[in-house]
């Protein structure tokens, strides 16, 4: 795709789908809604979790750079 | 930076459920407005918004004051849609109902049929996330690149890349549905 084909996309998209231009405000004011949430569950130590499952991916991808280096460009591609 | 704005920022950084408050009243429209701008649908971006200051909540030890507040529940904010949009495009994938931010908005030019909205909508919702949100802020916003790299966390080159892999993708679409932009 060329840049002409690019300008034509966006103009294109800019017609179909206007921009919202972040002037809206919410419908209700959204703090007595933030306090149900604070005291339903009081907040977490700051610190960074890991899931099993993030742990399990990780080391499933590194398993698969280290057998097949050719995944390498792909899994790149893909972050 | 002001005094009074710096002393609520370290405030906050310490913990301070007060200065969570003013930030909350502060800066709840701007990161309303932000995660409409990506969602396209005021009740996720009403819950979104509570979600991002929830994160921003938990997150409080992390916050480094004399970066500024802004930019940082802006990134939080994106992290928050981003996941929205994961799990939405998930649904979309199991349901074959239309995904709900196809109603736009805003008032869409009257030139462009609702039927070429409706599916350009539809094709964007089959983006996948990382590409529709800088597709979404670079393009139909019109935002420069710097904002939405450092929203993103990623770099101008990548916001670009991003950009040209969604355009790409989003008129292979539109072809496949018989509309040539």
């Amino acid at each position: 795709m060329n840049e002409d084909d690019q300008d034509r996309m966006r103009k294109f998209l800019q017609q179909a789908m206007p921009p919202v231009k972040g002037e809206s405000e919410p419908r209700r004011d959204l703090w007595p809604a933030m306090l149900r949430r604070l005291n339903a569950r009081p907040a977490a130590p700051a610190q960074i979790g890991w899931a099993w499952f993030d742990g399990a991916l990780a080391f499933g991808l590194l398993g698969l750079a280290a057998f097949f280096p050719a995944s390498i460009p792909l899994l790149l591609y893909y972050l | 930076m002001q005094n009074g704005e710096s002393n609520v920022l370290n405030q906050f950084q310490r913990g301070d459920a007060a200065a969570f408050e003013t930030l909350f009243h502060q800066h709840q429209h701007a990161a309303y407005g932000w995660i409409l701008r990506i969602t396209r649908n005021p009740a996720a971006a009403e819950e979104l918004t509570i979600e991002t200051f929830w994160r921003i909540y938990n997150a409080y030890a992390r916050f480094e004051p004399g970066r500024g507040f802004e930019g940082w529940a802006r990134r939080i904010a994106t992290r928050a849609a981003l996941d929205w949009l994961r799990a939405r495009r998930t649904e979309s994938e199991l349901s074959t109902e239309m995904p709900a931010e196809v109603a736009s908005p805003v008032e869409a030019d009257p030139a462009v049929t609702a039927e070429i909205r409706r599916k350009t909508a539809i094709a964007f919702s089959r983006l996948p996330p990382k590409l529709r949100i800088a597709a979404t802020l670079a393009v139909i916003e019109e935002l420069p690149q710097k904002d939405v790299a450092a929203a993103l966390g990623i770099s101008v080159a990548a916001v670009k890349l991003r950009v040209f892999r969604a355009l790409r993708l989003l008129r292979k679409d539109l072809e496949r549905q018989g509309i040539t932009p």
